[in-house]
């Protein structure tokens, strides 16, 4: 992708993120996110009806990585499956630690295809999956 | 000043990240090589020759350290992990147990994590209640508030002497005073002033002062603990094992060594407390006076620089030290950090440990600038050019 594209994606979805704002609505799971070794810290709220992710949205103080990265997982998950959460989790770990993953699976979420480069900014892309991860019972490892 | 000591600022790194940790003289790490190279023996041990070395410079650092804040003596010396330790020393070995039902510890929002954790976890343990002193509109301590604050009921009073996010520094000698007279005991947290400053423990009334040894060029995981002697000698030790008692029987009959030993179980950090002592003698050979003077030159022209930069929004205006906070605004501390690393330039963004202080200055996270003697007014001008390219700092972000 070329970098300015990228550039443009990563702040169109940070100066102006989707779905951001918590709801008042006991239905969605919240899961409070911070990275133990930096600063963002974010709340996410899913909704999950028959297997499906039908809703969610965040809140919280995060830098532009972290925010926009969350905010193109808020796209990208809403309609998926369990099942089809955990590939899109699988194949987004896959490309930030440098492995085989499906570039078609990730769409949006390829900007962050060279941030491996920068390892003190890998956990900001990652932040906002370690809670999907636990919503949907992620097991690690079951991506080697 | 003595750049051409510090290996690590010939690498081309410009580093404003000193409250976190200080950079090393190559005298420094000659020193620990040389423990590992020339007389390695573990300390009060043995009688061949390496071992007498190693108790003879051990101890020798204790005298430097009792000379440095102008202790009483050697006894008063505990070397510890550092100031984390050494609080957590004072807090769980010696005032959990004088303390009773609503009693009260006095501190700040402002202070340092290891100054305020401890005193949470006993505020709960023993019913006690952790108060906090209202800070001015610049942040800082008065005598003031100070006053109206302590009651009858406040026993402790724990306090950074300079604080490590506005890094203003407190009447250290005025609260010594009323502790003093109203029989409180008087902690302060040197971490962030023994560095930079004269801490003279008798003239400032302070009952415990702890420090750590790699703030001021020394290596990490070495810490003092200085406490009054009548009251370390009260000090339960929290670790025990070898080096620390003197007798013991299988009918559990135990006797633990003196002050400052009973404090000190197991090998300590031998070589870092050997290079700790040269790190004094470094900094007492360019001598504090000319650092003081260096750095308020320095910290001087940093302020009135960073006042001329688009945005900014510095979060201790009125403050007098070498600690800056500061926000872009618009931009994430973070960002902003990662930014400035890309020209080689070292600040801390984050809460700085200081988690509470959010409630007193309205703002979560900072980037922040902590200056020391080796910096220069050539690193600032370059913080400065690269400050006003604030436009780029999301620019190559990925």
């Amino acid at each position: 992708m070329d970098p300015i594209i990228k550039r443009n994606i990563i702040l169109e979805n940070y100066q102006n993120p989707e779905k951001k704002g918590l709801i008042d609505d006991n239905s969605y799971l919240k899961m409070n996110t911070n990275n133990e070794s930096c600063i963002d810290n974010l709340d996410i709220m899913y909704k999950i009806e028959n297997g499906i992710i039908t809703d969610a949205c965040f809140d919280g103080e995060a830098c532009a990585i972290s925010t926009s990265a969350t905010s193109i997982m808020m796209k990208k998950i809403i309609g998926l499956s369990i099942e089809e959460a955990k590939e899109l989790i699988k194949n987004y770990e896959n490309m930030l630690y440098e492995r085989p993953y499906n570039e078609n699976i990730l769409g949006e979420l390829m900007v962050y295809d060279e941030i491996y480069k920068q390892p003190n900014r890998k956990k900001c892309a990652l932040l906002p999956f370690e809670s999907l991860k636990k919503v949907v019972g992620y097991e690690e490892n079951n991506d080697n | 000043m003595n750049r051409e000591d510090f290996p690590i600022l010939s690498t081309g790194i410009i580093y404003f990240d000193n409250g976190a940790t200080s950079m090393k003289p190559k005298c420094i790490l000659d020193e620990v090589s040389e423990y590992y190279s020339k007389y390695t023996a573990n300390a009060h041990r043995g009688d061949y020759d390496n071992s007498l070395i190693v108790d003879e410079k051990y101890e020798e650092v204790r005298t430097k350290t009792k000379k440095l804040i102008n202790s009483k003596s050697d006894k008063e010396i505990v070397f510890t992990k550092g100031t984390t330790d050494s609080i957590n020393l004072v807090a769980n070995g010696f005032i959990k147990d004088i303390l009773v039902e609503n009693d009260e510890i006095i501190i700040t929002k402002a202070e340092h994590a290891s100054n305020i954790l401890p005193w949470l976890r006993l505020a709960k343990e023993k019913n006690i209640i952790v108060k906090y002193i209202p800070l001015n509109e610049n942040n800082e301590v008065t005598i003031e508030n100070l006053l109206n604050t302590i009651s009858e009921k406040t026993k402790v009073i724990s306090l950074a002497h300079i604080t490590n996010v506005i890094g203003d520094t407190r009447p250290i000698k005025e609260i010594g005073q009323i502790c003093k007279d109203k029989g409180i005991y008087f902690i302060v947290d040197g971490a962030q002033s023994v560095p930079h400053i004269k801490a003279d423990v008798q003239e400032l009334n302070i009952d415990f002062l702890a420090f750590s040894a790699h703030k001021m060029l020394g290596p990490t995981g070495v810490g003092v603990l200085y406490g009054k002697e009548e009251y370390l000698e009260k000090i339960n030790p929290q670790v025990l094992g070898g080096g620390m008692n003197s007798t013991f029987t299988s009918a559990g009959e135990v006797k633990y060594k003196s002050i400052p030993t009973a404090l000190e179980a197991g090998t300590p950090n031998i070589e870092g407390v050997i290079a700790f002592g040269r790190a004094i003698d470094y900094l007492l050979e360019i001598g504090y006076e000319k650092i003081n003077e260096y750095e308020k030159e320095l910290s001087e022209y940093l302020r009135e620089k960073l006042n001329l930069v688009r945005n900014i929004e510095i979060y201790n205006k009125e403050i007098e030290g070498s600690i800056v906070a500061f926000n872009i605004k618009g931009y994430f501390a973070q960002d902003t950090a990662v930014f400035l690393n890309k020209y080689k330039i070292c600040v801390r963004a984050g809460n700085h440990c200081a988690k509470i202080l959010e409630e007193e200055i309205n703002v979560k996270n900072t980037c922040r600038i902590s200056l020391y003697f080796y910096n220069t007014k050539e690193e600032i001008d370059k913080l400065i050019e690269v400050l006003n390219k604030q436009e780029e700092i999301l620019d190559n972000i990925v």
